[in-house]
């Protein structure tokens, strides 16, 4: 399945984004995830199916003003 | 000093995080400056993030996560929520983006997304411009802090609008007012003090200067002048000169 993750078209094992994030090596990574435009929280992320085609942010903190 | 959602600050200075010339220099800074509050944002994972957060837990600060660049209401939501589960704060800094060259806020995305996130349970920092009509909106829609701007973020350029400023601060006596962004200098600092707000928020004016933990002590200082002056009844100015050596007594020479 090609999944988009961060901007980038990946071909993906993962069904969920719990499992996306296991296959990223980021399982334990202090991130926050949204689906197609979607703020997913991570309680939801492991019942949050993944389809053909879906776009996933993965952000993590970073420096800002 | 005007708490922010009920937290008091130990002091007025809310410092940025980016821009500096190494995770090092940023942490010396933010020592030196004693700043009360860090503004982070939220950016693609690229394997740095994790060591910069330890970086920041590390600080004595209160988080303040932006929305920066985002350039629609719903752009600006979805990071507020993500910034929230990942930060753990309610706090959020609303930037929504109207034109990419001046950097300034869009007044009609940036009242969607307040009125949004406030129902949401936020406690919602917007950027926003000396626009006071915007500023009674954004208060109505929930906010209880509001952030205008000195000048164009990034620009250096001081408190560009005192006349708007001052008016502005006159207008919202009883609610907490930062100056958040376009400051350069120190002494821009200790004006928006003295003119009574209640907090700056800079970031380039010390990552970006050839010394910014020399800076970020200057702009401490300055801000703490600032507010101790603005506090202490300043003279009214005037326009004819007024001998302060007493004219009685002078010799007959």
């Amino acid at each position: 399945m090609k999944i988009e993750i961060n901007g980038e078209p990946r071909e993906m094992e993962a069904r969920t984004i719990s499992e996306a994030l296991d296959e990223l090596g980021l399982a334990d990574a202090k991130v926050a995830t949204a689906l197609n435009g979607d703020f997913v929280p991570k309680a939801l992320r492991g019942s949050q199916t993944l389809r053909d085609g879906d776009k996933l942010e993965v952000l993590a903190p970073m420096q800002g003003g | 000093m005007r708490n922010f959602y009920g937290v008091s600050l130990r002091n007025p200075f809310m410092l940025g995080t980016a821009q500096y010339p190494s995770p090092a220099i940023l942490e010396e800074a933010f020592r030196k400056s004693d700043a009360a509050v860090a503004t982070v944002s939220l950016r693609r994972e690229q394997g740095q993030g994790q060591a910069f957060w330890g970086i920041i837990k590390s600080l004595d600060v209160h988080v303040l996560p932006n929305t920066a660049g985002c350039y629609s209401a719903r752009e600006a939501i979805t990071t507020a929520h993500m910034a929230r589960e990942l930060f753990e704060t309610n706090w959020i800094k609303l930037e929504v983006i109207g034109h990419g060259d001046t950097l300034q806020p869009d007044p009609f995305g940036l009242l969607e997304a307040a009125e949004a996130l406030v129902a949401d349970g936020f406690e919602v920092f917007p950027y926003t411009t000396e626009d006071q009509v915007l500023g009674q909106r954004l208060l109505d829609a929930g906010c209880q802090v509001l952030m205008p701007w000195g000048a164009p973020i990034g620009s250096g350029l001081g408190l560009n609008n005192r006349y708007g400023l001052t008016s502005y601060r006159a207008a919202f006596p009883d609610v907490p007012l930062v100056i958040d962004a376009g400051l350069g200098l120190p002494s821009h600092a200790a004006d928006a003090l003295e003119m009574g707000f209640d907090a700056v928020l800079l970031n380039t004016a010390v990552a970006q200067a050839g010394d910014p933990v020399k800076m970020a002590e200057a702009f401490a200082m300055a801000i703490r002048a600032g507010q101790i002056g603005g506090t202490a009844d300043p003279m009214e100015p005037r326009e004819m000169a007024a001998p302060s050596t007493p004219v009685i007594g002078k010799a007959w020479l």
